[in-house]
This record gives C-alpha cells, structure tokens and sequence, in this order.
C-alpha cells in the first residue's frame, strides 16, 4: 500500500509532463498549412468518435458497479435478451458517428492529397501566382538526396527550402522503399524505387525543423535523419551561393559513388547537378549504358525489339546486387548487360522523344468539381497532371538553365 | 541450373558453416541457457522414462482437446520467447540516446523487431486461438472430435516445425531484417543475400500449411459435426466467431503462402515477381500480403470477441443480449474484413479517391464492432455480475479496447493517417487491440476453460497479481508510445537524436518491466494452482465450475476422451442453461460403443520431415532438400494404406468413466 502515494505523487507530476511533451508535439504543433489541415481533422475526429467513446466507457464502468452481484438492490432480468429500442440504438448511434466521419474523410482525403497542389499557403493567404519550388529527393542507402532542379544545386541530409512558398517535392527511392517525413509541414509520402511519388506542403513560420526516414529500409535506417531550414527567401538565396561557393559536382557518376550504402552521413552540399539525374534515378538508368526504363516501356508499347531484343532485354539486370555482396538466386541465368543497342545519337534522340511518350504517370481523377471546393487554377496554362517531364519540355529553354 | 560463384556453397552442407554459428555474446549465452535448459528437460524425460507417455498419449494424439493444449503450450513457450525479444526492444530504446548506440548493433536489433512480429503474430496468437478453438468447439458443440482428427494432430505439427525454424534461426545464420511481413525489395536476394529471409519464408509456409488446415478442419467440424437440434442460429456465439475465423483463414492464407511462393521464386530462382527491374512490382507484395494480412488481425479477434460473450453472459448470470444481432455483426465483420487492406498503405501514393474509399469501409467495421460492445453491455444490464478472473479481463478489454478502437478508427482517417503512419502511435494502437483485445481476451479464455481442460481452478490471488500488473504495465507501456507518435518519432529506430524523447521510452521500459511481472504472476498462478489442484477449493467436481450455460459445462472437467457419452439433443440456445433449468437428468445405463479415431505418429514424422525440407532449402542443402521432400511423399503413401485408424470404446468402459462421474458428481453436491 505504501506504493500508493508514489502513484498519488506521479499522477499529480502527470499533466506537468504531459504539458512538457505538448510543446515537442510536432504532429499537434505543425509550421506548415497542410500539417495543420490535418491535424485540424485528427483532432475533429477524435472529438467526433469520443462522443460515443465515453458514454460507452462510462457505462461499462457503471453497470459493471451497478450491476455487481453483492448489489441484491439492482434488478435481475435473467432472460432479458432483446429490445428492440436498445438494438436500434445500438446499430444507428455508431452509425451516425461514421456518416459524419465518413463524409468528413472523403473531403479531407482530396482537399488534403499529396498530389494536390495547394490551394492557399494559411487560412489567412491564398496561394500565389509564383511557381511552386520544387525539390527533388532520392532515398539512398541511408541517406537523403535533395536536387533543387531551379537552382542547379544538390545537398545530401539537409534540406533547405523558401517559407511561405508552396514545395513540390518529387520522390523515389534507389534501391528499397522508404518513406520521406517532416512532420512540422505536412504528412509523409513512400518514396520508392522505379516510381515517382509528390509532396506539395508549405511552412508558414521559418525555423529548423526534423526530417525523417519513416519506413525501415536496412541497416543504416535509424541515422537517416536530416534537418529542414525554412528559410526567408534573402537567407535560402544565401544558402544557395553557400552551396555554390562550396563547389562539388553531382554527375553520374558522383551519384554512383554516393548512393552506395553509408550511415549516418554528415550533411553536404552539390554546386552543381546533372539536371537529368533525378529522371535516371526514377528510370533506374543512372549508369552509364544503362537502358531507362521509360525507354524499354515505349519500345515495348511499339512492338519491342523482337526475339533478338527479348532476348537481350531479359539480361538487363538493375545491378545493385554488387554492393552489398552475395546477391544472385542460386538457380538461374547469371545476368550480364547490354552495353548499347544503337548508336549514342540514336539513343540520345530517344531520350528526347521519350519527354513527349513517357506514359502520364498519374491521372488526376479527383472529383472536386464542386462549388464549395473549387479545383485550384492551374498556373501553368498546361494541364495540371501533366508530368513534369513534359512540363519541362514545353517550358522555354531558359527557364531551365541555370 | 549453373550455381552462381558468388554463393559460398558446398556439396554437403550447402552454404552452411561454421561462420553461420552468430559469435555475438548475447546470442550466444542465450544459446547456452537453452541448451543447458534442453539438455536438462531431455535428461529428467529421460530419468522419469516420459517419452513413452508423451509420445504414446500426447504427440501422437488425436484428441482434440490434448490437440488444443499443446497448442496453447506451443504458443506459451513462444510468447516468452517474443516477449524476450519486446524487452530487449525496449531496453535498447531506452538507453540510445546521447550518442549511445545502446547495447545492439543494427544486425541483432532489426532481427530481432521482425522476430518479435513474426513470433508474436504467427507462434503466439495463432496457436492460441487455434488451441482454443481445437478444445472448445468440438465440445461447445456436441462432438466427439473434429472432422478430420489425424489432419488435426498434422496441422498443429507443421505449427510446431515452422516454429522450430523461426527458433533455428537465433542460433544458426540469422533471422530476416525486414519487419514482420517482409516488404521486397528490401526482402528480395539483391538487397537480403543471406539466409534471414529464407528463415522467415520456409517458417511461415510451413506453419501456413498447418493453419490452412486447421481452418479447413474446424469450418467443416462446424458445419457438420453439430449436435441435433443445434441449427446455425442455436450455435454457441463462440462456435460463431470460431466459424467465421475458420472461413477467414481458409478465404486468406492461400493468398499468403502464393505470396511467399513469389517471393521465394524472385529469391531462389531469379524471377522477377517483386524486384524493382525487369516489370517487378514490389507494390504487387504490399497489396497481397495486406490481402491476406487485414483478415488476419480479425482471425486473431474474432474467436476472442466469442470469448467475452461466453464470459460475459456466464458471469452476469444472463441470456447474452441482442444473439441475434451478434451474429449478423460477426458475419459484417467475416465480409469487411477483405475489403480495408488498403489502409496499411495509404501513404504510397494511391489517389484521394481510393484511400477515401479504404478510410471509410474501415470506419465501416467499426459499427458492428461498436454494436458488439454494446450488446455486452447490455449483456451486464440488470444482471448480476460476478467478478472473477475471467469477468475481469473482460472489463479491463471493454476498457482497454475502446480506446484502441477509437485510435483504429483514427488511423483510418487518411490525412490523420499521413502523419501517424508508421509512428509509434501505430505501435500503441494496434498493441492496444491485439493486447488489449486478444491476449486479454486469451487470458480470460484460460482462466475461463482451464477448470473444465484440467479438473481445478486457477489460483484467484496471482491471477489478479498478474491482472493489475498486465493492465497497468499495458497502459505504462503504450500509452508513451502514442505520445512519442504525435512528437513524430518512427518504428523500427534503433538510435536517437532527441534527448527529450528519453523519458518516455524508460517510461515505457518500465511498463515492460511490470508486464514482466505479470507473466510471471501467471506462471506462478499456473504453478500454485497445479501444486494445489486436490485441494476442494481448487478441485472441481462438478463439471460446472461458473454456472455456464454451453454444452462443455454438460460433461465431466476433465471431459472423457469421447466427451459425451450420449450426444446432447439441443433445443434452444444455451443449450446447458436450458437443460439445468429443465431440469433433465443424466442418463445413468445403456451405454453404448463409442466410435473413436486412433492416435498416429504420421503428423509428427510428415511435420518433422517438412521441417528438415524447410531447413535444407533454407542452407541450400539440395540433396538433403529433395531426400526429405521424397521421404514426406513415400510417407504420405504409405499411410494411405493403414487401415487401423478407429476403434470403438467398448459399453463397458464407457460405463465405468460414467459410474466414477456419477460418484463424483454426488460428492460434490
């Protein structure tokens, strides 16, 4: 018994610690609109489902006391098994709740979509005319990869990026799947290797913030932390020239030496970056002689390459296995690769056409026609979902020079 | 089939050698203890000349009841083993912080948060509910044993090897480093070369073909094997809620073991299934393993939900409320089950349309679910309700489980689930179910059954140690991990940054620490009450121990291995209610012959052939792979041609058991 004061002692301490915790909350406390958007719908449906929550609760406790067996007072209805007041009761409470719920979900669900270009920056701003600034990540092994395709510039584990400015972030992974997380400006997004995911947030408030890998992805997992600087624009230029004065190139094959498995890489900057590396990484081509996977699917969807392709294609393996050793199954062929099957002009023409062929890689199928929620201008006078790859295309050349 | 130079293999023990023994020290002593502790128990069988008890009246049997109890073993010894791995979890946590890389390196830490899921999911709940169901329902409904007896006894072997691989891999090579289900491409050869993931696969099938089985074996045992009278809407809720499992489990592991056949192709022959090239898809894996894993947790909640109505209604002294509408909510759940898979990824990238679609048809489920409490509670509604073990635990889960429902229905939100995906509010959430749900729900199962399986009562002071000490560690435990979640910290962290964050975890460690406690509470409380069993307060002479209401109660604790003597006739639900209130009497002459199926060794020599097959693929062991894979056809051939599998139990021993019962019975009264 004399544990119970203790108890008594750290219960009262509880909501001084529960208060200290509070103000770590990043999911409760976000800097970001999005992050805040939904936190606004976790804290909603909480409260919606404690509505029902607490009466239940409540009741189990009182008729678990009520109805005790030491209490002769309480009546006793042995074979009381049905009413159907009680049933309807029991059926249509919890069903209202998810009706609520429910519609509250659907409407959350695709103002709140990863891929849907913000609509307003806060509640108080709506968005602007500016172009979204766009970040381009890589899970490595185990690190992050950051390519800034407007500046030109490149940083590994640390991410800095304009506040008060919509970010679209394209994602994929090199080698496993792993998921890309700042919780203080909107929710996570799986970052995977041969696809493309995006991101579109914002941070209303500049600072430091924590990044974080959110899906196991090996060894290294736990050092793929890396810190977010939202910064006003002057101070993201200056971090800009800052990486540019510290030199580095991130070409191909810089890329092949740092996507190599490493752990707990020391945050480091890139002035300057192959401005078509991100599409290699989501093609799985970055290697030199190295067949894209975009390229492979449209010679497939004209016919393929015929037997003698086949054949070769079979043998184009996306050869990681050699980094962390031993990798082959026993059984089967052993892979080698096609070096080349046309000339590097043939292929680099390829390459070009590709940017009109690439299939769409995501339909926008949102519904969001309705008056209350009006589908965000598109700014580019081009359609919304077009893949940044066309957009790129048919954007005039200077734009993309540095 | 030209053998890659880049694997290590040799002809007789393929890629097995004396590096594959781990030379880490905790490894290690732990390897020690077992084996001394192995060498022990084989040594004290051996003196007491046990084996041929156990063999002749346990491994081969083909009760369902002795079945059952060797499930609920099976799953004992191996939640020891995965708590094991909770508290190592728990203690690295807790003390990596500062620049501390704790006290394991990632290699041991990944195994052993993957072990942890894997054992707990399909070594502990499993065979726990499989055990259940093996003892309960054939006697909830009238039967003698399942349909198929032999298939019984071979499932629960199969159990036993996948088990027995899963073990394997602590000592010998590794275990996968891929959390629980195994996602390529990190499961793929590219990126697991070495045996960990082939451990996780050959365990898995092994004891999959077991499950399978069983489900097939109980879902026909219900359909067919019910006493006369009995109709579906007559069945005990439990027998419903079993039922429905078994329809899952048949209805989902198929979906399981051909996932893990691709996954085994892409590994072993170089297909490309689930590889990031060549049109792999690894989402392909990701959906079908949720296909088969969202029914799971309702395989593992159902049978239990059954469980708190038999509780409830027995120790309220009271019909259950709303039967009918019981059984529609479980049959609701039977069907939604297959189709939320999607919520477990809803942070892949699918479109707003398809995760809305998934975020509510999960919200869905939770109406019947709600409507279940509910009928609980007004099962307890002008009743008189009687506080023993098993009605505890069933508070503490209507409690408990609430609140894990509520953060379920949470993380069915989309949005909301974005910034709580993989956190460690996920972790305290589904903990809070599975713990909050199956585990007390299995403890109360046991002290619930355990009269009627062994003839006494559980020890009521250790079991209510172990009860505060279960549901206040619980609470220590996850309630740090919700609010670690909301501060952003993930699964599945080895080390970390944030010195703040160190409070909760030591917070939670000590949770750990008192669920400890409370495991050992029970053991004392099993061991006390097996000390103790001839003493009148524990023994139970009546059979009825709880004033139950179903068919199990009708029959003697422990049943006889026929387990009626005359098969009940049923006339309403509560069949055992209804027949105390009628009054009727046992019949006392005219016994007849029982027709009964006879013990065989098959199953464990199938189940242990498999098992070397499983290992000899793991090593890449050929030649002892295709010899033991032989072996298990010629055997299964040559059981085919032994005919001597039934016997009748002779009137005369019939009557003898039924004349002690009756002495028995007029003792106690």
């Amino acid at each position: 018994m004399r544990i119970l004061p203790r108890l008594a002692r750290f219960l009262a301490l509880a909501p001084a610690i529960l208060a200290l915790a509070a103000c770590k909350m990043e999911v409760l406390k976000p800097s970001g609109d999005i992050a805040e958007r939904q936190k606004d719908l976790l804290l909603a449906s909480t409260g919606l489902m404690l509505i029902i929550i607490i009466p239940v609760m409540a009741l189990v406790v009182l008729f678990a006391w009520r109805y005790r067996a030491s209490n002769k007072n309480a009546p006793y209805n042995p074979d009381w098994d049905h009413s159907t007041k009680f049933e309807l009761i029991i059926w249509a409470a919890p069903l209202l709740i998810i009706i609520c719920l429910g519609a509250l979900t659907w409407v959350g669900t695709h103002l709140l979509d990863p891929y849907r270009p913000l609509d307003r920056l806060s509640a108080s701003e709506p968005v602007t005319e500016q172009e979204p600034f766009r970040v381009e990540v890589v899970a490595l092994d185990w690190k992050w990869l950051f390519i800034y395709p407007e500046q030109g510039v490149a940083s590994v584990n640390e991410l800095a990026v304009p506040v008060n400015r919509e970010i679209e972030f394209s994602l994929t992974s090199s080698s496993v799947m792993n998921a890309f997380y700042i919780p203080a400006m909107a929710g996570m997004i799986y970052a995977m290797p041969g696809m493309e995911t995006k991101l579109h947030g914002v941070f209303n408030n500049g600072g430091e913030y924590q990044g974080l890998a959110s899906h196991y992805s090996g060894h290294g997992f736990s050092g793929m932390r890396f810190k977010t600087h939202a910064l006003e624009q002057s101070d993201f230029d200056a971090w800009v020239d800052e990486a540019r004065a510290h030199g580095g190139v991130l070409d191909r094959p810089a890329y092949l030496e740092l996507e190599a498995p490493s752990e707990n890489v020391k945050p480091m900057t890139f002035a300057e970056v192959d401005p078509e590396l991100f599409d290699r990484a989501v093609n799985m081509c970055v290697e030199q002689n190295k067949i894209c996977m975009a390229e492979m699917m449209a010679l497939d969807a004209q016919g393929g390459t015929g037997l003698a392709g086949t054949i070769n294609m079979a043998q184009l393996t996306y050869d990681k296995e050699i980094r962390r050793g031993l990798a082959r199954p026993v059984f089967g062929q052993e892979p080698f690769m096609v070096t080349s099957f046309c000339t590097p002009a043939d292929s680099a023409r390829m390459f070009a056409d590709l940017r009109e062929t690439q299939p769409v890689v995501r339909v926008d199928q949102t519904p969001m026609r309705g008056m209350a929620l009006p589908r965000p201008e598109n700014r580019l006078g081009l359609g919304m979902n077009m893949p940044r790859l066309i957009q790129d295309a048919r954007r005039p050349a200077a734009e993309n020079q540095l | 089939m030209a053998i890659p130079t880049n694997v290590e293999t040799t002809f007789l023990l393929g890629r097995l050698n004396f590096d594959a023994i781990p030379k880490e020290p905790i490894v290690l002593a732990t390897f020690v203890v077992v084996a001394i502790g192995g060498v022990a128990l084989v040594a004290a069988l051996t003196k007491f000349k046990l084996w041929g008890y156990l063999w002749n009246e346990w491994f081969t049997s083909v009760d369902h009841k002795k079945i059952g109890i060797m499930y609920m073993i099976l799953g004992l010894i191996m939640f020891v083993r995965g708590f094991a791995d909770a508290i190592m979890m728990r203690a690295q946590q807790a003390i990596a912080f500062n620049g501390s890389e704790g006290y394991l390196n990632a290699h041991h830490y990944d195994q052993i948060f993957t072990a942890h899921g894997v054992i707990m999911i399909f070594f502990v709940a499993m065979p726990f509910v499989t055990g259940l169901m093996n003892y309960v329902v054939p006697l909830q409904i009238g039967a003698r044993d399942v349909s198929f007896p032999f298939l019984n006894n071979f499932s629960f072997w199969m159990t036993v090897g996948g088990a027995v691989i899963v073990m394997a891999s602590l000592f010998v090579g590794e275990f996968a480093q891929t959390g629980w289900l195994a996602f390529p491409p990190l499961s793929g050869i590219a990126y697991s070369p070495w045996v960990g993931v082939d451990y996780y696969i050959w365990g898995l099938q092994i004891a999959g073909v077991g499950t399978t089985l069983s489900g097939i074996n109980l879902m026909v045992t219900i359909l067919k094997m019910r006493a006369p009278g009995m109709t579906m809407m007559k069945m005990p809720v439990f027998t419903w809620t079993s039922f429905c499992t078994n329809i899952l489990i048949v209805a989902s592991f198929p979906v399981l073991t051909m996932t893990l056949i691709l996954l085994t192709l892409d590994r072993y022959l170089g297909t490309n299934f689930f590889t990031n090239d060549l049109g792999g898809s690894p989402m392909m894996y990701i959906n079908l393993i949720w296909i088969w894993g969202h029914p799971e947790v309702y395989i593992l909640i159902l049978p239990l939900f059954g469980v708190f109505s038999e509780v409830t209604s027995t120790f309220s002294g009271k019909r259950l409320f709303g039967y009918t509408s019981m059984v529609y909510a479980t049959v609701c759940i039977t069907v939604l089950s297959y189709l939320v898979w999607l919520h477990h990824f809803f942070t892949m990238g699918s479109g707003a349309s398809v995760n809305s679609f998934f975020g509510i048809t999960t919200m869905i489920i939770s109406i019947p679910t709600g409507a279940k409490l509910f009928n609980w509670l007004f099962t307890m509604y002008h009743g008189r309700v009687r506080f023993e073990l098993p009605m505890m635990w069933t508070i503490a889960f209507m409690l408990t489980f609430t609140i894990g429902g509520m953060t379920g229905v949470l993380l069915a939100v989309p949005p909301a689930d974005f910034v709580l995906h993989n956190s460690l509010f996920l972790i305290a959430h589904f903990h809070n179910v599975i713990i909050g749900g199956v585990l007390f729900g299995l403890f109360a199962a046991i002290n619930f059954w355990w009269p009627k399986a062994f003839g006494f009562k559980l020890n009521v002071f250790w079991g209510k140690v172990s009860f505060w000490c279960w549901v206040i560690g619980f609470w220590l435990a996850f309630m740090p991990l919700y609010i670690l979640g909301l501060m952003g910290v993930t699964r599945r962290m080895r080390v970390f940054d944030d010195p703040s964050l160190q409070i909760w975890f030591i917070i939670a460690a000590l949770g750990a620490v008192l669920i400890a406690a409370g495991i050992g509470a029970m053991f004392v409380q099993f061991g006390i009450s097996i000390w103790k069993r001839n003493e009148p307060e524990y023994r139970d002479v009546t059979g009825d121990p709880w004033n139950g209401r179903t068919l199990e109660w009708a029959t003697s604790s422990p049943p006889p291995s026929y387990n009626f003597a005359f098969t009940p006739v049923v006339h309403g639900l509560d069949a055992w209610a209804e027949m105390k209130e009628a009054g009727a009497a046992r019949p006392k002459a005219d016994y007849i012959p029982i027709h009964m199926p006879r013990y065989t060794g098959t199953g464990v020599i199938l189940a242990g052939l498999s098992t070397i097959c499983g290992m000899a693929l793991i090593w890449y062991i050929w030649w002892l792979a295709i010899v033991s894979f032989l072996g298990i056809i010629a055997y299964s051939i040559y059981h085919t041609f032994n005919y001597d599998r039934d016997y009748y139990v002779p009137a005369e021993e019939v009557s003898a058991v039924e004349k002690a019962r009756d002495l028995q019975l007029a003792q106690g009264a």
